[in-house]
């Protein structure tokens, strides 16, 4: 049953990009363990407020899983330390009565802090912008049946494409990389048909834009694949480096 | 050309590349190691005359310097942007993902192997092929009795042993990480590629332990 529980949080305060930051701890007394993670963070905004403090900031939006803005490093897991979810799916069920939990930003140099729990993440946006995407002149729907995919291709692809690009795989790698991210971005257009006729240079733009933003080189640690919310496997990887490869080789 | 240095994955290509290779050469070398237990006579045969100071092992020599060179350049390289790209500050609450520990420590891994081999080299290559080479005194053409008396020492085998024990760390990760650096992998590939790489790790560790230990033992030259 849930019960309610008395914890501390430990919340890393930054001002702002500049700030040199540090961290905080704050008691909280009776979260009922059925309240979410959020939640929990929200009353304890709600006591700053009261105490004239300054709340502490972060991303939450659509707290269903699906959105990709909530962030969190929490004891030592992107998005908790429960399985394949976001941090808004956390529920306080996974923690006991007197336990200090430790709440980070993300931490990677291209995704700086904004303020407090909150980080830049347009780096990701501005890998999407350089190819993610298939340049279509809309016209008239065509049927379904026109183009034929293979099942599993589907499967594959619609895998791929349950990334929300939240970051997390940034988070938990050593390396900083963001090949999970791009990966799956690349994945998700190159096994389908339509996808196909733009792969190389997709491959070959977004992966330069990677480079560019600072994200690291990958060591096919796994870490990403163990902490995203989505599954996302690290297969995928190694289908972008042979997407990228054969790109290289063509030209 | 310039992607194989300033793309990460043209870098990564290039270290798999070069691990490869370093690993084919790791299985040449056991297997010539081996037969130091069988006979020394052979031993001696296929170190001067098959290798030695002739032209095409001088050539394989050099190419062999020039993989151990790239492998370890690249590295020092890839660490240091890595450790850029993970930013100044590190996790208060330390990252506890699960993964491999080799997998977290393959430079670490590299520099103990890389420290075992300017002991090796000197030990070994240095007065075999080196001062043949360079007219040095002192070149010896006894080779299978100078790696005997090297590993009468048994700090050195121990020295030896620790060295190969990383080299397997090393492998055990690097062989499929290379494979799915250059492309090969998926779901299906990825246990057959990691229980290929255990058993090619498992066999260049246990043989080249296995020749220094028995070497030590005086368990050598059975066949002779």
């Amino acid at each position: 049953m849930d019960k309610d529980i008395n914890i501390k949080v430990k919340v890393w305060r930054q001002n702002g990009p500049k700030d040199k930051g540090h961290f905080e701890v704050y008691p909280l007394e009776n979260i009922s363990q059925g309240s979410s993670f959020l939640e929990m963070l929200d009353i304890l905004n709600e006591n700053l407020i009261n105490e004239g403090k300054e709340p502490v900031v972060f991303d939450h939006d659509c707290r269903e899983g699906i959105c990709g803005i909530c962030s969190l490093y929490i004891d030592g897991h992107p998005h908790g330390p429960d399985e394949d979810i976001t941090t808004c799916q956390l529920h306080m069920r996974t923690f006991d009565e007197g336990d200090t939990i430790t709440v980070e930003p993300w931490r990677s140099t291209a995704f700086p802090v904004i303020k407090d729990l909150m980080v830049d993440r347009t780096a990701f946006d501005k890998i999407i912008q350089a190819g993610g995407y298939t340049s279509v002149n809309t016209g008239g729907t065509p049927d379904a049946n026109a183009i034929l995919i293979p099942h599993d291709q589907a499967e594959l692809a619609m895998d791929a494409a349950a990334c929300i690009g939240c970051g997390a795989c940034v988070a938990a790698c050593k390396n900083g990389s963001a090949m999970l991210f791009v990966s799956a971005k690349v994945s998700q257009l190159a096994l389908l048909p339509q996808g196909k006729v733009e792969a190389a240079k997709r491959a070959k733009s977004m992966v330069a834009k990677m480079d560019e933003l600072g994200f690291g080189n990958c060591t096919n640690t796994g870490a990403c694949e163990v902490e995203c919310p989505k599954n996302i496997s690290i297969s995928n990887i190694a289908r972008l480096n042979r997407e990228f490869l054969k790109a290289k080789f063509k030209d | 050309m310039s992607w194989l240095i300033k793309s990460s994955i043209g870098r990564k290509f290039v270290q798999s590349l070069s691990g490869l290779f370093l690993i084919l050469f790791l299985l040449f070398h056991v297997c010539m190691n081996l037969v130091l237990i069988f006979n020394y006579e052979t031993y001696n045969f296929l170190a001067n005359e098959m290798l030695g100071a002739n032209w095409w092992a001088i050539v394989g020599t050099i190419v062999i310097f020039f993989g151990f060179g790239v492998h370890i350049i690249y590295s020092i390289f890839l660490t240091l942007q890595n450790r850029k790209a993970r930013g100044n500050i590190r996790y208060e609450s330390s990252s506890k993902t699960p993964a491999t520990w080799s997998s977290k420590n393959m430079f670490v891994l590299g520099l103990v192997i890389a420290l075992f081999l300017v002991l090796h080299l000197y030990q070994m290559w240095y007065q075999m092929q080196f001062k043949e080479l360079f007219m040095i005194e002192g070149a010896r053409h006894d080779s299978a009795q100078l790696v005997e008396e090297v590993f009468s020492n048994i700090w050195v085998v121990i020295l030896y042993v620790v060295a190969f024990i990383a080299l397997w760390f090393h492998l055990t990760h690097g062989f499929w990480s290379a494979l799915h650096t250059v492309g090969w992998n998926n779901d299906i590939w990825m246990k057959r590629i990691k229980m290929i790489g255990n058993v090619l790790s498992a066999f260049i560790c246990i043989g080249f332990i296995a020749v220094a230990v028995l070497m030590h033992l005086g368990y050598s030259n059975l066949l002779a």
